[in-house]
C-alpha cells in the first residue's frame, strides 16, 4: 500500500502549498488594507501632501497617475491594435511575422528600468523633451505597448474564422471585415488587455524615475510637458527618504492601499469582461 | 469469466447503456459491433473501470468478473487495473525509451527486481510480434516507432503485467492494411492465454478474429451470439440491417 | 469597389504594416541608444574628465593603474615601492590643500599665480602625487610630469570587483559585485519559487475541483497584478524586520530578504505557465498509465511532469527572468551595498537596483552616467537570452505520436 500513501503525502503537500500561496495573497493584502484604511479620507484623496510629507493627501499623485495612463494608454493602444491587427490578419506565416512575434516577446521582457534608460536618453535628453509627462507617457507607451499587442493578437484570433470566409464570400473586403465583422466580435477582449494594461501602467516606478516624476510639486502640471507626482513614485519615496519617515508611514500606507485597489478594481473588471464573454459565447 | 447482470449507465441525464446482460467466457475473443456512439466503447470501459474518470456518470447493475463484483470495492481500482490490460484506438506510448515503456506497468505495481523486469519485458515484446524488430534498440525513443509498432508497443506494456484479460476499443483503426493484419493475427494468438474484448466498427474485422459477437445499438445490445451465427443466420432485423450495411 | 475607396484601403493597409514593424524598431532604437552610451564609458578616461595626476619627473613611476590609484588616495598603499617606484613615503596631494597652504592674495588675481605655487610644490617634493584640475596645473614644466591619460578598459569593468563610481580621483567601475549580488538574490529566489510553484501548479492542474480552480486562479492574477513598489513597501515593513529578528541580524536588509520576496513575485508566472504545461498532456497518454495500474500521483510524476518538461523549464526561465529584472522592491529591501556578497545575510545591490539608485545623481554625459547605461545594456541582454531561451524551450514539446 505504499504507493497509495505516497500520493496521500504528495497530494496533501500540495494542497497544503495551494493553501499557503493563497495565504501569502491575503497576508499582504490585508497587512495594508489593515493599516491604510484609517488614513483614506476624502481629504486624503483630495488634497495635496503638507508638512513635509507627513500630513495632508495625495491628490497631486493620483491626478499625475491618471494623466500618465492617459497619456501612455493614448500612444500604445492604437500602435499596439494597429500592430496586432497586421501581424495576426495580413502577414501570413512567413519569416516576417515570426521575427516580429519574437520581438515582441523580447520586449515584453524587458525589466522596467531599461524603459527608464532608454526614456530618458530618448525622449527626455535627444529629443529635448525635459522630464515631463510627454516622456513620461511614450516611455510607459512602450512598456505596456506589447502587454497590448499580446492580447490584441490573442483576441483576434479568437475570431471564428467562419465569421471572416463569410463576411468575404459575400463581397467585403479584407479591411471590411477586420472593421465589421472581426474587430466588433474581439471587442470585449480587446478592452480586457486595454484594462490590465492601465492596471501594469498605474503601477509603475522605474520607467517614470528619470522621464517624470517628482517628489513634490506645488502645482498641478499645466502642460504635457511639465512634471507630474506619481502614486507609485510616492510611495517609494514616502517610504524610503522624505524628512521624516515615521511620521510619513501613514501617507505610505494610504498610498499602497490607492494602488492596491487599482489593482483590485482593474482585476475585478476584467474578471467580469470574460465571464460576460462566457456567457455570451455559450448562448451561441 | 465475465458477466453482467442488468447493468444501466449514465453520463449525466444522457442514458447510455440501458439494461444489458452478458457473459463471456475465458480464452475467447469476443467483438462488440455497432454504429457510431452506440455505446459499446463506454461499455467497454466498465471493466476496467476507466469511466469513473468521468464526472457525474452513475450506473447501476452488476458487473463481474471471475464472480467478484468489481464495483463492489472502490479502494481497489489499481489493483483492478492490474488484473485488466487497456489497448486504445490510437497509440499512445509514454515520452520514454521502448524498454520504459513496456516495464512501466512492471515498475509502477512493484513487480519484480531487474531481472525479472528485463525478462518480462522481453517476454511480453516476443508476444506482441515486436522483439525481433526493436531487441537492438530498446533505449530508442518509442515515438521512433512507426504507428503499427507503436500501436504492438502498447500491446506489450499491456501485457507486461500479465492480465488475465485484454480490453481492446478499435485497436487498429488508426493503422494501415499491413500492420492491420498483423494485429490480428496477434489476437490469435494472444487468445489462447487471454480473454480478450474487442471493440471494433469494422464488421469484417470481428468476423475474422472474434468467437462471439454482441451488436449494439442506442445503448442496447440487441444481440448476442457466436460469431458465425450472427453473421450468417442474425436473428433480429436491426442486427441484419447493419450487418448488411442498411445504415452504418 | 469604388477606386477612391480603394485607395484608402491601400494606405490604411500600409500604415498596418508601419505599425507591424513597431516592436522590432524600438528594440532597434534601444540598442542603438543604450549601447551607444554606453560603450561611451571605455573612451572615458579614468580618472575623473578635466583631472589629472602629477607626478615629479624624477619619480621612476610612470603608470599607474586604477586600483592603485584608489589605494593611494585611501592610504592603503603608503610607500612608492609597492607600486614600482623607489622607497619613498607617498605625499598625497589634492587641489583643495593649496588653499591651506597659501592664502588667496598670495595666489594673485584670478589665481593667475596658482600654476607656479602648484609646480614648486610639486618640485621641491619628489615623492608627491597631485590631483589637479587641468585647467589649474602647470603644464609642458621641467620637473613635473603627468600620468598619461588611460580609459576605463573592458577588465576594469568587468574583471573589476570594486563598484565606487564616486571616488576620487578615479572612480571604480567593477561591476562583479553587481553581478553577483544578482545572480545570489535570483537564484536563490528561484531555489524558493520552483517548488513552491511547481506544487501549485500541480494542485490546479491536476487536483483541484471546479470551483477551487476559479476561485484560485483570480487569486494568482491579483498576485501578479500587485506593483513592484507595493511588493517593496511589504517587504521594508514586514519582512525585513521579521527576518532581522528571526536571524538575529544587525539588519534585517539583505539579499535572502530580497530572495524572499523576489520569490513570492516569481510565483505567479512559474504556476500560470507550469500548469499550462501539464494541463497539455494528452488525455490518452494519462489513461494509458491509469489502465496499467498506475495511481494518479504515479502518472502524474512518471508521466505528466516528463511530458511537460519543456513547459515547465520554460516557466522557471521565465521566472527567473522576472526575478533577476526587479527593480524597486530589490532596492528597498536588500540594503544599499554595493559590495562582494559574502553569505545571504547581509546587504548587497543588484543591477537593476543600481541603476534606480544612482543614475539619478551621475552627471549626464559622464563616466558614472555611461557605465550605468552600460549596466542596462547587461541587463538587456540577459533578458533577451532569457526571453530567447523561454520560447526555444516552449516549442521542443516531444512528439505526439501517430
Amino acid at each position: 500500500m505504499s504507493k497509495k500513501l505516497n500520493q496521500k503525502i504528495a497530494f496533501t503537500s500540495f494542497r497544503i502549498l495551494g493553501i499557503l500561496v493563497v495565504g501569502i495573497l491575503f497576508w499582504i493584502l490585508g497587512f495594508i488594507i489593515y493599516n491604510g484604511i484609517s488614513v483614506i479620507s476624502w481629504e486624503f484623496l483630495t488634497t495635496g501632501p503638507t508638512d513635509g510629507m507627513s500630513k495632508g493627501g495625495v491628490f497631486p499623485a493620483i491626478v499625475g497617475t491618471l494623466l500618465l495612463v492617459i497619456g501612455s494608454m493614448a500612444f500604445a493602444f492604437p500602435l499596439g491594435v494597429m500592430s496586432a491587427i497586421y501581424t495576426s490578419e495580413y502577414a501570413g506565416n512567413g519569416w516576417f511575422v515570426k521575427f516580429t512575434r519574437i520581438m515582441t516577446n523580447n520586449l515584453a521582457s524587458i525589466p522596467s528600468i531599461v524603459f527608464g534608460l532608454f526614456g530618458m536618453v530618448l525622449f527626455v535628453n535627444k529629443l529635448g523633451f525635459g522630464d515631463s509627462i510627454l516622456a513620461g507617457s511614450l516611455t510607459l507607451g512602450l512598456l505596456a505597448l506589447p502587454l497590448v499587442i499580446r492580447t490584441t493578437e490573442e483576441a483576434l484570433k479568437a475570431v471564428p474564422n467562419s465569421y471572416r470566409t463569410g463576411s468575404l464570400a459575400l463581397g467585403a473586403s479584407k479591411l471590411q471585415t477586420i472593421r465589421r465583422v472581426v474587430l466588433p466580435s474581439a471587442f470585449p477582449n480587446i478592452t480586457t488587455g486595454l484594462i490590465l494594461s492601465i492596471g501594469r501602467v498605474s503601477g509603475e516606478t522605474a520607467p517614470i524615475l528619470f522621464t517624470v516624476a517628482a517628489y513634490f510639486l506645488p502645482k498641478l502640471p499645466s502642460s504635457i510637458f511639465d512634471q507630474v507626482m506619481a502614486l507609485p513614485y510616492h510611495l517609494y519615496v514616502v517610504a524610503t527618504s522624505g524628512t521624516d519617515i515615521e511620521a510619513s508611514r501613514p501617507i505610505a500606507y494610504g498610498t499602497a492601499l490607492i494602488l492596491i485597489a487599482i489593482v483590485l478594481i482593474i482585476n475585478l473588471m476584467a474578471t467580469f469582461l470574460r465571464l460576460k464573454l462566457e456567457k455570451r459565447n455559450k448562448q451561441k | 469469466m465475465i458477466e453482467t447482470k442488468n447493468i444501466n449507465f449514465h453520463y449525466g441525464d444522457f442514458h447510455a447503456l440501458k439494461n444489458i446482460s452478458m457473459q463471456m467466457k475465458a480464452n475467447t475473443v469476443t467483438a462488440f459491433i455497432g454504429p457510431s456512439g452506440c455505446g459499446k466503447s463506454t461499455f467497454l470501459r466498465l471493466f476496467n473501470r476507466m469511466n469513473d474518470l468521468i464526472d457525474g456518470t452513475r450506473m447501476s447493475g452488476e458487473c463481474l468478473i471471475e464472480g467478484e463484483d468489481i464495483y463492489k470495492n472502490s479502494g481497489q481500482v489499481d489493483e483492478l487495473r492490474k488484473k485488466i490490460g487497456m489497448v486504445f484506438q490510437k497509440p499512445n506510448p509514454f515520452p520514454k525509451s521502448i524498454f520504459e515503456n513496456v516495464a512501466y506497468g512492471l515498475r509502477v505495481n512493484s513487480m519484480g527486481d531487474k531481472k525479472f523486469i528485463e525478462q518480462r519485458v522481453e517476454e511480453s515484446l516476443i508476444d506482441a510480434a515486436l522483439w525481433d524488430e526493436v531487441k537492438d534498440k530498446l533505449k530508442k525513443s518509442a515515438f521512433e516507432l512507426s504507428g503499427g509498432q507503436q500501436q504492438r508497443l502498447c500491446i506489450a506494456r499491456a501485457l507486461a503485467v500479465s492480465p488475465s484479460i485484454l480490453l481492446m476499443d478499435e485497436p487498429a483503426s488508426a493503422l494501415d492494411p499491413i500492420s492491420t493484419s498483423k494485429i490480428e493475427e496477434l489476437i490469435h494468438q494472444l487468445k489462447k492465454e487471454y480473454t480478450i474484448v474487442i471493440v471494433t466498427h469494422n464488421m469484417q474485422q470481428a468476423a475474422r478474429v472474434s468467437d462471439s459477437t454482441g451488436f449494439f445499438m442506442m445503448g442496447e445490445l440487441v444481440e448476442f451470439s457466436e460469431t458465425r451465427k450472427m453473421f450468417l443466420n442474425p436473428e433480429k432485423e436491426e442486427t441484419q440491417n447493419y450487418i448488411t450495411g442498411r445504415f452504418g | 469597389m469604388k477606386s477612391s475607396k480603394r485607395i484608402i484601403e491601400k494606405i490604411i493597409e500600409g500604415g498596418l504594416k508601419l505599425s507591424g514593424a513597431t516592436t522590432s524598431i524600438i528594440i532597434l532604437l534601444i540598442i542603438i541608444f543604450l549601447f551607444k552610451e554606453g560603450s561611451g564609458l571605455f573612451q572615458s578616461p579614468s580618472v575623473e574628465n578635466g583631472y589629472a595626476l602629477y607626478l615629479n619627473s624624477k619619480n621612476t613611476v610612470n603608470d599607474l593603474d586604477v586600483s592603485e590609484i584608489k589605494h593611494i588616495f585611501d592610504a592603503d598603499i603608503t610607500n612608492w615601492n609597492e607600486v614600482g617606484g623607489a622607497d619613498q613615503e607617498i605625499s598625497v596631494f589634492r587641489f583643495d590643500d593649496i588653499f591651506e597652504i597659501y592664502s588667496d592674495e598670495e595666489l594673485g588675481e584670478h589665481y593667475s599665480l596658482l600654476p607656479e605655487k602648484i609646480k614648486e610644490i610639486i618640485n621641491e617634493n619628489p615623492n608627491i602625487i597631485a590631483y589637479l584640475p587641468k585647467a589649474f596645473a602647470p603644464s609642458n614644466v621641467e620637473g613635473v610630469k603627468v600620468l598619461p591619460d588611460k580609459t576605463i578598459s573592458f577588465s576594469d569593468f568587468f574583471g573589476g570587483k570594486e563598484w565606487m563610481p564616486t571616488a576620487t580621483p578615479s572612480p571604480m567601475f567593477g561591476v562583479i559585485p553587481l553581478i553577483l549580488g544578482t545572480l545570489l538574490v535570483s537564484f536563490v529566489a528561484i531555489l524558493i519559487a520552483l517548488p513552491l510553484g511547481l506544487g501549485v501548479a500541480i494542485y490546479l492542474s491536476e487536483l483541484a475541483g471546479e470551483t477551487t480552480r476559479k476561485f484560485m486562479k483570480p487569486t494568482i492574477e491579483l498576485l501578479a497584478g500587485i506593483p513592484s513598489v507595493v511588493y517593496g513597501f511589504f517587504g521594508l515593513v514586514v519582512l525585513v524586520p521579521i527576518v532581522q529578528e528571526t536571524l538575529n541580524l544587525s539588519v534585517g536588509e539583505t539579499a535572502f530578504t530580497g530572495s524572499l520576496l523576489l520569490a513570492i513575485m516569481a510565483l505567479p508566472t512559474i504556476i500560470t505557465i507550469a500548469e499550462d504545461a501539464l494541463r497539455n498532456t494528452p488525455t490518452a497518454m494519462r489513461e494509458a498509465s491509469l489502465a496499467l495500474g498506475a495511481t494518479h500521483w504515479q502518472t502524474i510524476y512518471k508521466v505528466v511532469i516528463p511530458y511537460s518538461a519543456s513547459g515547465i523549464s520554460a516557466a522557471v526561465v521565465l521566472g527567473v527572468g522576472r526575478a533577476i529584472g526587479e527593480t524597486m522592491a530589490v532596492l528597498m529591501v536588500t540594503g544599499n551595498a554595493a559590495v562582494m556578497p559574502h553569505t545571504l545575510f547581509e546587504p548587497i545591490r543588484t543591477i537593476p537596483a543600481s541603476i534606480a539608485a544612482e543614475l539619478g545623481e551621475a552627471p549626464a554625459g559622464g563616466a558614472h552616467y555611461q557605465s550605468l547605461f552600460l549596466l542596462g545594456c547587461i541587463l538587456f541582454l540577459i533578458t533577451m537570452v532569457i526571453s530567447v531561451t523561454a520560447e526555444s524551450l516552449s516549442k521542443n514539446q516531444p512528439n505526439k505520436g501517430v
